[in-house]
């Protein structure tokens, strides 16, 4: 981008559409946002604009126990790719870390898998979480916008089953999510016994609406919600001493000869090293695939999120579920570029912002489900061509931020959505006056390893929770559901496998990856050609200059 | 010197030159120029604190303390990342704890040493005045300590320039734990609704809902009145 001159933070073309936004803005105050649609007319803009609906973007998955599921193109790359390390160079006679229950993935779920496990009865020395960058580096970390469960008496958790199917399109697992309807408001004690610090008035919640919800039930912590649910939780398991492996991510599973999962082989980034990890339980915690970058999307998510664990549990056996659906979040930021795909949270819609085009015209009810509402977007900048184009040549509509200080009082961006107003001002850009620029971004992976209702797969001594499992959230999850989410099954998954790591069958006689050998056979039976070696572990964004010059490291 | 275009700039990683195009995080910069992170890349939505970074412009006396990946690359910045504090932290029980006005100066008797000299706030990416919650903290005041710390992400740049040694975001995490726990009520509904799912007052009916065909919540999902 050129250097250019920027009024306000905006340039000078930008502020023309600007003043079309505040010129509507006193009638749409008045008038209220446009109607929801009809199931028909989100079915229509779905079919026609949402890029999950491209067939040609997605194929059937080849080989492995879920052979036939179709998966977008980029996943099926990655779960048909070769081993990152010939099993061969494996030496599995030296044990580095015994323990009665692994937790693969650092973030929301895994650590609270290992509270749960803890509390069941496994001592913290015999509980090991290993996670591939730092305890912490997760997507649970990031949401902003709140965590759903219906407490309020307006409410029940049968409505709040109704909304979940509803917006998942009817694919979800039913018995997952009524395990999770009827565990939220206990999880919400528990984080309060945590002290994490919910927003309150006179002591009540202050709950709101998200997109798709037909009550208000979403819980929150400013537009830190993350943040300050998931630090309490990991302050809890540090103050419980659970050993973390950091910057170790698990490149293969391992299993025992008769299909159990026995433990993982780690890598050390840092050093080279591998360490073989023998678990009587395993836990499988390792979060989405944001940074595979589906269809180009950029994306929301955390810089790990590169779908290791559905590779690794795909070539353990594990079955996947609902992989054909990917949540491109209705509002990412698109301006200023340097900032490009990072989130720009659903409450800012909950507390009356409304999406707008050029003209400054409300063309969508603001809080259908994510994929109606990014679609609809989609289809405003490249159909209707009422999108506003940045210099960088992406498009994007507005968000107009300034309604929710007009429609709630001066001060509450800055008090209740103190992160996103920051994120803008270090921008040169006030969300108090100004609209902001958005457009969808990669955001969740609504699929994944499939699950029973105590977080077991299909893969004996294997456990998921968190965004790496999938059922809870059929083809399209709901805001406020993901916190919620890795919080219920990250818990069912922490207590089945310490029960599961109680019992006499549990023991690991040996340990194989003839799994991976076999899997590496079966590509070749398949005639599948590629040069991809997998799991990613991280994304690279070196510049292609750098690429084509680059003798590797030496040293 | 630096010599900018009208596309690109010149920064420094660790004293080395290297020419990227204008627009970027320093974050997103230095891996055009050809870095590969392992530490120093977290959440890269400034939530997480991996990326802590410090820089000083050319020409320019001061260090200034930011996150790389919310904080644009400009022409002549001399950067360095600083992605690991090693700050202890002292655990402790939640539960047993008796939350009174002297509990955070007994956890993190460190405090006492601070000398008000601001550089924790000057210090602060996020913007927070971490010196007047150590005050807060040192008065004993948890509801203060805890709300002028909420937005921190932990990030550690404070603690390292601290001439006190303060651990400032640990001690600011227990305060924010003691709060939540015991000076915010548990709202009276909460109670409510989990003792009806205790006693299995909405079991049949998810129990239904449960068995319906996709139709028939269709039916369900079409009448529902939005609050």
């Amino acid at each position: 981008m050129a250097n250019q001159e920027l009024i306000r933070g905006y340039p000078a073309y930008m502020r023309e559409s600007i003043a079309r936004v505040e010129a509507t803005r006193p009638a749409r105050l008045r008038a209220g946002p446009p109607p929801a649609m009809t199931p028909a007319e989100r079915e229509k803009v779905l079919a026609e604009y949402h890029p999950d609906y491209k067939a040609e973007k997605k194929r059937a998955l080849g080989i492995g126990v879920s052979a036939g599921n179709v998966v977008p193109n980029e996943v099926a790359d990655m779960l048909e790719a070769h081993l990152l390390v010939d099993p061969s160079k494996i030496d599995l006679s030296r044990v580095d870390y015994d323990v009665e229950v692994l937790i693969i993935g650092g973030g929301g779920a895994g650590t609270v898998a290992a509270i749960f496990a803890h509390q069941e009865g496994i001592p913290a020395e015999n509980i090991l979480i290993v996670t591939k960058l730092r305890h912490g580096d997760c997507n649970s970390t990031m949401a902003q916008g709140g965590i759903q469960a219906a407490d309020r008496p307006e409410d029940s958790p049968a409505i709040h089953y109704i909304d979940v199917m509803g917006g998942g399109h009817y694919a979800n697992k039913p018995e997952l999510v009524q395990a999770m309807v009827d565990d939220g408001p206990e999880i919400i004690r528990w984080h309060e016994e945590l002290g994490v610090m919910y927003d309150k008035v006179n002591g009540e919640y202050m709950e709101a609406h998200g997109g798709g919800t037909s009550r208000k039930r979403m819980h929150s912590c400013k537009d830190y919600t993350g943040k300050a649910i998931f630090n309490p939780i990991r302050d809890e398991a540090r103050n419980l001493g659970i050993p973390t492996l950091e910057f170790s991510p698990v490149i293969e599973l391992l299993l025992d000869g008769e299909g159990k999962a026995a433990g993982a082989i780690t890598y050390n980034l840092e050093t080279g090293e591998y360490s073989v990890i023998r678990a009587k339980a395993t836990v499988l915690a390792t979060g989405g695939f944001g940074r595979v970058h589906i269809q180009n999307f950029p994306t929301t998510n955390h810089y790990g999120a590169t779908a290791d664990g559905l590779v690794i549990a795909y070539r353990a056996g594990a079955k996947l579920l609902d992989m054909d659906s990917v949540q491109y979040h209705p509002t990412g930021v698109v301006y200023p570029s340097a900032i490009l795909g990072q989130l720009a949270t659903e409450k800012l819609r909950s507390q009356g912002a409304m999406p707008l085009n050029a003209d400054g015209e409300a063309f969508v009810y603001p809080l259908e489900p994510r994929d109606v509402e990014a679609a609809a977007i989609i289809r405003e900048c490249w159909s209707r061509e009422k999108g506003i184009e940045t210099p960088s040549g992406v498009r994007g509509v507005w968000l107009d931020t300034p309604m929710i200080d007009e429609i709630h009082g001066e001060g509450t961006i800055k008090d209740w959505l103190a992160a996103m107003w920051t994120m803008w001002n270090r921008h040169g850009i006030d969300i108090t006056k100004d609209p902001a620029l958005v457009y969808p971004t990669l955001h969740y992976q609504n699929g994944g390893v499939e699950i029973e209702a105590n977080g077991e797969t299909s893969v004996p001594g294997l456990f998921a929770g968190g965004e790496v499992e999938g059922g809870v959230h059929g083809k399209n999850r709901l805001m406020g559901n993901s916190l919620l989410g890795y919080n219920v099954f990250g818990r069912r998954a922490g207590i089945a496998a310490a029960k599961w790591a109680k019992k006499k069958k549990s023991k690991i006689k040996t340990l194989s990856l003839q799994h991976a050998v076999d899997f590496e056979q079966q590509l070749a039976d398949a005639g599948i050609e590629t040069d991809l070696r997998s799991p990613m572990l991280l994304p690279d964004y070196r510049s292609k200059s750098v690429l084509e010059h680059s003798l590797g490291r030496f040293l | 010197m630096s010599t900018s275009s009208e596309n690109t700039i010149r920064i420094y990683v660790m004293g080395s030159a290297y020419e990227v195009p204008r627009g970027l995080t320093i974050m997103s910069a230095m891996e055009h120029a050809g870095w590969r992170f392992t530490r120093g890349a977290g959440c890269r939505s400034g939530f997480c604190g991996a990326c802590s970074t410090v820089y000083r412009q050319e020409g320019d006396y001061r260090l200034r303390f930011v996150l790389a990946c919310q904080t644009e690359a400009e022409d002549g910045m001399y950067l360095v990342q600083l992605p690991f504090t090693p700050a202890p932290r002292v655990s402790y029980t939640l539960a047993d704890l008796n939350p009174d006005e002297n509990v955070l100066l007994q956890h993190y008797p460190e405090i006492a040493r601070c000398v008000s000299c601001n550089t924790c706030t000057k210090a602060c990416p996020q913007d927070i005045e971490v010196m007047d919650y150590v005050q807060a903290a040192l008065r004993g005041d948890i509801a203060q300590t805890a709300s002028l710390s909420f937005d921190c992400i932990q990030c550690g740049l404070c603690s390292m320039r601290c001439p006190a040694d303060i651990k400032h975001y640990h001690m600011a995490q227990m305060a924010r734990r003691i709060y939540g726990r015991y000076m915010s009520p548990i709202t009276e509904h909460l109670e409510k609704r989990i003792a009806e799912i205790e006693k299995g007052v909405y079991e049949e009916e998810l129990d239904a809902l449960v068995k319906m065909t996709r139709s028939e919540l269709e039916e369900i999902y079409a009448a529902r009145v939005v609050e």
